[in-house]
């Protein structure tokens, strides 16, 4: 049985009036990858911030188990210029933080070499990875990413969710995701859920996508030519020029080539 | 002669050692018109303690931390834009510290000295009240050195790994209060914000980590009080804002002098 690290009940937000959130039911269990979806203004972050506790709930609650302990991901970093600040010493600010697991946490992540650079000038990829590995010093069962691949292009962003899963698999924790672009999360989430001031609709992705609340929302999928969902197998790496670098020798019969 | 040009050394230096890293603060949180506002109201604190018979450090600590807190609750509302608030404030108390040190008939107040400061006429009891209020702040900033940064860098990020922001970023402000008291005599209360700022801008230039801009901070604050004392002495110019000329030109050269500067 695997352990329920949070569950929101009933959870309804208004402000000055207007109805942010409304009853909204939904839970994230350890090892689960959980994916908030829903249009600009539709409360996904406030519903993260409000299990962040950085936002109070007009009503209902967020029910925490006591072992919770929450890898923050924010959306964007902005640190003053004026503010001189190395990659190494922005981790060492994470609470309660091991110092000499800086650098594996930043291997793991493939940054490493970034250390000593100074956060202004990380590139948005490089942020990201930095960001991640903040919240992963500070030792989570549960991570909390907010637009995880925001400026990211598209090979960087299928890397960056490998890893998350790698992550996810490796530490076995809970993963609470917000994205405003389905396509890619879709194949490594367990749990898609659509807000849009209340739940339209939650499932598996498969199920999600073929819901009509979905449809509503974000189109039928392939109905829209430009965009398509490209479902394959990534079991082999590409070298620079594109060509299939053996990492075993399993034949790619099921991945097409152009 | 001699003794009293040690004691404003003395006195001097230690604000500038205190004033540098948490200039430092004042830049990365941008909060260089609070601390002109805190600053501006201490002469109401001087008028206060001279009213109610205090001490005049006690009274400038008590009354800042009030308008501080005053501040605080006034930028949650939203009710005005930030700094229309702190410009608000900034003078209206200004003027009143003005008006009610015009009611003290019996007692005369070397305004200039309160509004420019003197160096110069800094006493014995004074010099360890800089010292006392300049090791309260350090021992602080240094206790807590991690929280206040974490905190700088990113309120959310520090929130949600458990600091308590709310608290730390009061303490901040308790230290600029400290701090604008203690330096009141030297630089005088239009003054004192440059001594916190100017120092700490010119060490953004040189540091890549923010401990070394804290310290770096400390030492041109140092250099800058030591020039402004020499420059002051030698042709018998006003300590103060000789001191924050010297700050600045020492800003112009870090910016101008093409230091090499690896990223």
């Amino acid at each position: 049985m695997t352990k329920q690290l949070v569950a929101f009940e009933k959870i309804g937000i208004a402000f000055d009036g207007r109805v942010l959130l409304e009853s909204i039911d939904m839970s994230i269990s350890e090892g689960e990858i959980v994916t908030l979806i829903g249009p600009n203004g539709s409360g996904k972050s406030t519903l993260i911030r409000t299990l962040l506790g950085l936002q109070e709930a007009t009503s209902g609650q967020v029910v925490r188990h006591k072992t919770l302990r929450i890898g923050y991901m924010p959306q964007k970093l902005h640190i003053d210029p004026t503010l001189p600040l190395t990659v190494k010493h922005f981790l060492a600010l994470v609470r309660g933080v091991d110092k000499h697991q800086i650098l594996p946490t930043l291997e793991k992540l493939g940054i490493a070499h970034l250390v000593n650079s100074q956060v202004h000038v990380l590139s948005g990829g490089e942020t990201q990875r930095v960001l991640l590995a903040r919240a992963l010093l500070n030792k989570p069962n549960l991570l909390v990413l907010d637009e995880p691949v925001q400026g990211v292009d598209v090979n960087g962003q299928v890397e960056l969710y490998n890893l998350i899963e790698g992550i996810r698999n490796e530490l076995g924790c809970g993963v609470l995701m917000v994205s405003h672009d389905l396509h890619l999360v879709m194949a490594k989430t367990d749990t898609v859920v659509c807000i849009n001031q209340h739940v339209c609709c939650s499932g598996s992705p498969q199920h999600v996508t073929g819901h009509p609340a979905y449809q509503a929302l974000f189109g039928v999928p392939g109905a829209d030519e430009s965009i398509a969902i490209y479902a394959h197998q990534h079991d082999h790496v590409h070298d620079e020029h594109g060509s299939i670098l053996s990492g075993n020798d399993d034949d790619h019969t099921h991945c097409q080539h152009h | 002669m001699l003794d009293l040009l040690l004691r404003a050394l003395l006195g001097g230096l230690g604000v500038a050692a205190v004033a540098g890293p948490l200039g430092a603060f004042v830049v990365w949180r941008r909060m260089a018109y609070f601390g002109d506002t805190l600053a501006h109201s201490a002469l109401l604190g001087v008028a206060l303690g001279f009213l109610f018979d205090i001490n005049l450090n006690l009274a400038i600590v008590v009354l800042c931390v009030g308008l501080a807190l005053v501040l605080v609750t006034l930028q949650k509302k939203h009710i005005i834009a930030t700094d229309t608030l702190l410009g608000i404030l900034a003078h209206s108390a200004l003027s009143l510290g003005l008006v009610a040190v015009s009611f003290l008939d019996n007692i005369r107040i070397d305004l200039m000295a309160y509004l420019f400061g003197d160096l110069l006429a800094i006493s014995q009891t004074d010099v360890y009240w800089i010292y006392g209020g300049g090791l309260t702040v350090i021992a602080l900033l240094v206790t807590f050195w991690k929280p206040l940064l974490a905190m700088t860098v990113n309120e959310e990020l520090a929130k949600v790994e458990g600091y308590p922001v709310e608290a730390i970023r009061l303490l901040l402000m308790l230290l600029v209060a400290l701090v604008i008291a203690v330096a009141m005599k030297i630089v005088g209360v239009l003054l004192i914000t440059s001594l916190m700022i100017i120092p700490a801008a010119t060490a953004r230039k040189l540091s890549k980590t923010p401990v070394q801009m804290a310290s770096y901070a400390s030492v041109i604050g140092c250099l800058s009080v030591c020039g402004g004392l020499w420059a002051s002495y030698q042709w018998d110019t006003p300590t103060g804002p000789s001191v924050v000329v010297c700050a600045a030109m020492l800003f112009l050269i870090a910016y101008t002098v093409p230091f090499k500067r690896k990223r």
